[in-house]
């Protein structure tokens, strides 16, 4: 008994799938016999959903190089940039203020140094023009302490860094960026006991980093490094710093320290309200932050404009069903003579646009992530395709093809018999 | 004797367009028994085509009763009529009606595909009732490749594929040459001998002439 009701049940599933399957197989060769509207009708989704595909692995990668290139400046750092003073209702920019000095920073990490501060970099930098024979280039000049590469995990890759001595005898000596190297001397050379010209101030270099890698905004091998001493009196005349960084003993103490120091250096600068502070102070992660907004800002924007044009493609999958059926208006009415009930009607067409949007998915997840290669290795960025930017694309796609098949396919099902053969 | 397979009742049919009443069929009542072979008669505008509308379950009465093999009906819901249509009705078209990109086998399947039968016996039986329309040789045939007669003679074997009570056929060489038409007619004929009811719809003397009774009707009326 059991045995047959399951040989009746599995019967009676085998039914049906092979009605599905009959009905399949016409909507493909209903298809395949116009092949150029359907690959019109397809085109729209190929379109959005590539554009989305790409989009989405963009912002990710993007999301990835900022984040690594952050992190790569220095874990439990915290840096205090000079800015935000408000004269009444006037804010100065960030950076314009001459509010930083080297005493702050010595004064820090003398009161600091037993309970929070590890070390402090007081920093001056300076774009300018570095010149090494006929060479020249346009680069980050940083003014530093040995403290530098300790707390930014700078690595060389020969000669040394700026050394107490150097600093205390404001020695003109340079250490090169490896892409500034590689700009000035070429990929294989090793620049170190060469000469390059700053400002008209010849500098004898001492060795060249590692490349931390990067591009854009944070590429931290475009730089040239020099004894802040040197930089301050000799090379820009100023006795300001553009950036103090603070190494913390511990993350967990990151905003402790924070509030401390800022407090600190309020009173160091005689200011009552902290909201009238003449300098601030960020965190890696406030950095981070802020970074990373910026790039899921834009991703969700371009991908927001990649989602308008599967919508204008899902509008294109029903426009050109709508066509379909009125075109075989004498078919449906046959069908329906014969004895397919409205559902059928209405499932032949839903799988019609399903296999479009279907179609248009696949072939735009190949093009979406050809193009995403060719971009991500022009722009040089990790290349990664996010697996939940593919599985979206094809639940999207499909889901286009019912909903913006629905409408078709209903009005395919309500046809009336007889005015649908006696349609000419 | 045999038993009433077709019964209407004082059938009327309204359209009814932009205010404008137009009576289609007028009380029309007559029975049709099974085994016969009818033919229904009547110029154009006369409201055959309406009446092989409500005889083929694909339009309602405004007034009257239907009955088919007792049952009624001119009130079933609209899913059990396409199930009624594919299980009870065979129809053959004036313009054939075959679907072009399908096989000649597979046109003649595709009731049972509604009816939901697997694909390895709707093969058999639509090899089966094209044979009996003399077709066996020409299954893989697209409409295309086949002539107007052909494509008549694969129409009934799809008429025939689900066993109906009853075949309509509208018109069925409307668009044939004569001698065409004498094969389809002869088709008909045979048929009716094994046993099918038949009705027919013409307005052509000679086609009605192969029938064993004729209905004739004019202006939605049965004269």
């Amino acid at each position: 008994m059991q045995n047959d009701k399951e040989k009746l049940k599995n019967k009676k599933i085998k039914k049906i799938l092979d009605a599905y399957l009959e009905i399949f197989s016409e909507s493909v060769f209903s298809l395949m016999a116009n092949k150029v509207r359907t690959g019109l009708a397809v085109l729209g989704i190929v379109i959005g959903i590539a554009s989305v595909i790409v989009m989405i692995s963009l912002g990710q990668a993007s999301q990835k190089t900022v984040e690594s290139q952050i992190k790569s400046l220095g874990a439990n750092l915290l840096t205090i940039m000079p800015g935000a003073t408000r004269t009444g209702n006037v804010r100065g920019a960030m950076g314009s203020v001459e509010s930083l000095t080297l005493d702050d920073a010595l004064a820090i990490k003398k009161e600091f140094s037993s309970t929070y501060v590890t070390d402090v970099s007081p920093e001056l930098s300076r774009r300018t023009q570095v010149i090494a024979g006929r060479n020249n280039t346009n680069t980050q000049i940083i003014g530093v302490y040995p403290s530098y590469q300790t707390l930014r995990n700078i690595q060389m890759e020969n000669g040394q860094f700026i050394s107490q001595f150097d600093l205390d005898a404001q020695r003109q000596v340079a250490v090169l960026g490896k892409q500034v190297a590689t700009d000035i001397f070429g990929e294989e050379s090793n620049p170190t006991g060469k000469i390059i010209r700053i400002n008209n101030k010849t500098f004898t270099i001492i060795g060249v980093t590692q490349s931390k890698g990067g591009t854009g905004f944070f590429n931290q091998d475009d730089v040239v490094y020099i004894p802040l001493t040197t930089a301050q009196k000799n090379i820009f005349g100023v006795n300001y710093l553009s950036s103090i960084a603070i190494g913390i003993k511990n993350e967990k103490l990151m905003n402790e320290a924070r509030d401390k120091i800022g407090y600190f250096l309020l009173a160091r600068h005689k200011i009552q309200d902290p909201y009238q502070a003449d300098f601030s102070i960020m965190s890696q992660n406030d950095i981070l932050q802020t970074a990373t907004s910026v790039t899921s800002t834009f991703t969700n924007l371009l991908s927001g404009i990649a989602a308008i044009s599967l919508l204008v493609g899902g509008i294109g999958i029903m426009n050109i069903m709508l066509i379909s059926v009125v075109e075989r208006t004498r078919e449906i009415g046959l069908r329906k003579a014969l004895g397919a009930k409205n559902k059928v009607v209405i499932t032949q067409f839903l799988i019609e646009a399903v296999i479009l949007t279907l179609m248009g998915g696949f072939l735009g997840i190949i093009f979406g992530v050809v193009i995403y290669f060719v971009l991500s290795s022009i722009l040089n960025f990790p290349f990664i395709i996010s697996f939940s930017a593919v599985f979206l694309a094809v639940a999207v796609s499909s889901i286009i093809g019912i909903i913006f098949g629905f409408y078709p396919a209903k009005k395919a099902a309500e046809l009336s018999p007889i005015e649908a053969l006696r349609y000419e | 004797m045999s038993s009433d397979l077709i019964k209407l009742k004082n059938v009327s049919k309204v359209y009814k367009n932009h205010f404008i009443e137009t009576k289609a069929l007028d009380n029309i009542s007559f029975i049709i028994k099974e085994g016969e072979f009818v033919a229904i008669m009547g110029p154009s505008g006369s409201g055959k085509s309406t009446l092989l509308h409500i005889l083929g379950l694909l339009d309602k009465p405004t007034k009257g009763e239907y009955f088919f093999e007792g049952k009624k009906v001119s009130d079933l819901r609209e899913e059990e009529l396409a199930e009624f249509r594919n299980q009870k009705i065979g129809f053959v078209f004036q313009a054939y009606n075959l679907l072009p990109r399908v096989t000649a086998l597979k046109n003649v399947g595709l009731p049972l595909v509604y009816a939901g039968v697997e694909k390895e016996k709707r093969e058999k039986i639509a090899f089966e009732k094209l044979k009996i329309v003399g077709l066996e040789d020409k299954i893989n045939h697209f409409p295309n490749q086949l002539s107007g007669g052909q494509q008549q003679r694969v129409a009934i074997a799809r008429a025939l594929v689900n066993n109906p009570s009853i075949i309509l056929a509208d018109e069925p060489t409307g668009n044939l040459a004569s001698i065409q038409a004498d094969e389809i007619m002869t088709i008909f004929k045979k048929l009716n001998q094994q046993g099918k009811t038949i009705i027919l719809i013409t307005h052509e003397e000679d086609i009605a002439e192969w029938a064993k009774r004729v209905i004739k009707i004019k202006d939605g009326k049965l004269i």
